[in-house]
């Protein structure tokens, strides 16, 4: 099958030969794992332990809170020391609740769901396979963190036919999906299914950039147990690995804008939530560790390592042999979408897939300089949209202008930004643009709802004074009935 | 000859009957060819306006307020509670420009009851214009901050000083990125 052109795009320099030779290393837990309830889209989990509390590895610590949101696990055995706000993995350097677990070391497991054993069809029902999904706490672990079990049920709402593995792994520097297709196939394989079964689609597509041919060759060995299964290779090509774009190049088929592959039939999971998916039916294993690519020429011994989650980063780069020498840039991600981290104790989540520590000589930063108008922000945006034209508007302060030409339909995958010849923060524009517009649109449900409320007050205060004035007359009234009949009434002597 | 006056009566009546609808019907389409549209801007603009008439702006209420908007005695932005979101509207209203990046105007506020200093006199409750204030008499007073849009009638009201203003500070879910600063030209280089 041909595959179907992707426009623009940009070509980089990969630099993943770093890590990407260095099998999956496993981490022990650290003294003190710094757990956050939000670590993923939607709303943040709701403690569930208390501060003193005795937890087991795999234990529940934070329920699923309202709407779209998911389960938090503890990621070792050990101690709840405090509930409280702790720096965030985020850009912003705000705070966010976090439950603070003071390792035994011993990490043992508390007790699991009892797993799913037996072939395909599994003697289960896909509602089942999703709330146990759910139940492990199981998100999109290609950095996007959205809650894999509302992307298993989107089968009520959505006619679906195809299930996408991404395996493109499109950003520099980040291999720990390419070394996890290397080293667990099966499960990813097996995960795959269990998803294709929970989702009712027989047609899976496992795709991988060509930069990963052991990888591909390692799936297309474990994928022979299901013949539904094609193991495809897409051009390497940034940004390949954005569900909508790699939907369009393995299938042909475009997802229209503001909204989910699903409307098109087709959901997109990564390989690494596949095995999460695996682990969590196979063997009740909630999503407690994930692998974490940490890179860059700042990084002593740069590795893949299988990490407890909320370990704070100076763990981890201590693991790694430490800062060396001094990094400028310290990234969460890749590094053309990733954010920079605000200190090294903010700790790693379920959407951290590389650690990264950029020296200067790898950044390619400078001065902005004026547009020139060369038109390579055009060429090189996936999404078709104009980023220079864009980029004026909001310097302007034309936000809504700058919406109306597809601001909206950005994905923030910062190629104008890598390819601008005048170091133009074309992408940092955008992201400014949408954040705020939300603020924006925000304070007008606000002010909405406010002026609603006088309104109601107002005609409340109306409607008693009015009631208060009835009544008034009707005493009045009745007084002067009183008084006309206390006179008409026969004065006795 | 009584004949003739009944007759010369009629006459007078139908002549003057027409007379009147004539004149009549005149009168009606100048009014409507000639009128002048009502200028109802200020009763837009009032509408947009949150309606505490909390006299921050300097009026005395907030139809005040929008008929000073309308005539160019305020700016759009004058109303502190509205915030950007009203200033926004008006302007749009009005045939204005705001700039909205630049649209910082005063951070939001919410009013926040000071626990050790309320004694429970349930005054600001009753001034509170969008009852954002719950309490009970004697009972401590605190305020919903989804539902308080700043209009500083109950720090005002409160006979013990027991609330302030405080801004708004942003959290993980309403922090966005802030704007690039501008490049240097490069004569500043």
């Amino acid at each position: 099958m041909s595959l179907f052109l992707v426009r623009g795009g940009v070509k980089l320099s990969y630099r993943k030969e770093l890590t990407s030779e260095s099998a999956i290393v496993r981490m022990p837990p650290p003294k003190r794992v710094l757990i956050p309830l939000q670590q993923h889209v939607g709303s943040p989990a709701e403690p569930v332990v208390q501060v003193g509390d005795r937890v087991g590895k795999g234990q529940l610590i934070g329920k699923p809170g309202r709407g779209i949101s998911a389960a938090v696990h503890a990621s070792t055995s050990g101690t709840v020391v405090a509930i409280e706000e702790r720096t965030a993995p985020h850009p912003s350097g705000l705070t966010q609740l976090t439950v603070v677990i003071e390792s035994d070391g011993e990490d043992r497991w508390a007790e699991l769901p009892r797993p799913v054993t037996g072939v395909f069809p599994l003697p289960t029902t896909p509602k089942d396979i999703s709330e146990r999904v759910a139940a492990a706490g199981v998100v999109g672990l290609g950095g996007a963190a959205f809650p894999s079990a509302v992307k298993l049920d989107m089968r009520q709402r959505h006619e679906l036919d195809t299930l996408v593995i991404n395996g493109a792994e499109c950003e520099p520097y980040v291999t720990c999906d390419d070394r996890l297709m290397r080293e667990a196939a099966e499960e990813i394989i097996d995960g795959v299914r269990i998803m294709a079964y929970a989702l009712a689609v027989e047609k899976i597509i496992v795709a991988i950039e060509r930069n990963k041919p052991r990888a591909m060759a390692a799936m297309r060995e474990a994928a022979k147990v299901d013949s539904d299964i094609r193991v495809q290779g897409v051009p390497t090509r940034f940004p390949m690995g954005s569900a909508q774009h790699l939907l369009l190049a393995v299938t042909g088929r475009e997802t229209p804008a503001d909204q989910r592959t699903a409307v098109v039939g087709a959901i997109v999971h990564n390989v690494a939530t596949a095995r999460a998916v695996s682990r969590a039916i196979r063997h009740g294993e909630p999503l407690v560790s994930r692998v974490v690519t940490v890179s860059g020429l700042g990084i002593r011994e740069p590795a893949n390592v299988e990490v407890p989650l909320g370990t704070p980063l100076e763990d981890l780069l201590a693991f790694c042999g430490g800062l060396h020498p001094v990094p400028s840039l310290l990234i969460g991600g890749g590094p053309m979408m990733g954010t920079t981290m605000p200190s090294l104790q903010a700790p790693v989540v379920k959407g951290t897939s590389g650690v990264l520590a950029l020296t200067a000589a790898e950044i390619n930063d400078g001065p902005e300089a004026p547009c020139i108008r060369c038109g390579s922000c055009v060429t090189a945006c996936p999404c078709g949209l104009v980023p220079v034209e864009m980029a004026q508007l909001v310097k302007r302060g034309k936000l809504d202008e700058a919406k109306g030409i597809g601001l909206q339909d950005c994905i923030g995958c910062g190629s104008c930004s890598f390819i601008c010849p005048s170091h133009i923060p074309l992408a940092h524009y955008f992201g400014f643009a949408k954040g705020k517009l939300s603020a924006l649109d925000r304070d007008a449900r606000r002010q909405d709802r406010i002026r609603a409320l006088i309104q109601a007050r107002t005609a409340r205060v109306e409607r008693e004074a009015e009631i208060k004035k009835a009544a008034a007359a009707a005493r009045k009234a009745a007084k002067a009935n009183a008084a006309a009949a206390a006179k008409t009434a026969v004065p006795s002597p | 000859m009584e004949t003739n006056l009944l007759w010369q009566g009629a006459q007078a009546v139908v002549a003057l009957g027409v007379l009147g609808s004539l004149l009549g019907a005149l009168l009606g389409a100048a009014a409507r060819r000639l009128s002048v549209p009502e200028d109802n801007r200020a009763e837009a603009v009032a509408e947009l306006l949150p309606g505490s008439n909390c006299a921050q702006c300097g009026f005395a209420g907030c139809k005040q307020a929008a008929t000073a908007m309308v005539e160019g005695r305020a700016a759009p932005t004058s109303c502190p509670p509205g915030g950007v979101t009203t200033a926004q509207r008006i302007a749009q209203t009005l045939g204005l420009t705001l700039d909205l990046a630049d649209a910082q105007a005063a951070m939001p506020q919410v009013a926040w009851v000071d626990e050790a200093r309320c004694i429970g006199c349930t005054r600001c409750i009753r001034k509170c214009t969008a009852d954002a204030i719950v309490g009970a008499a004697k009972q401590m007073h605190t305020v919903l901050p989804e539902a308080c849009h700043a209009c500083e009638l109950c720090a005002t009201e409160c006979p013990t000083q027991a609330i302030a203003m405080k801004p708004v500070l942003p959290t993980l879910d309403t922090w966005h990125w802030p704007k690039p600063a501008p490049a240097l030209t490069p004569a500043a280089r």
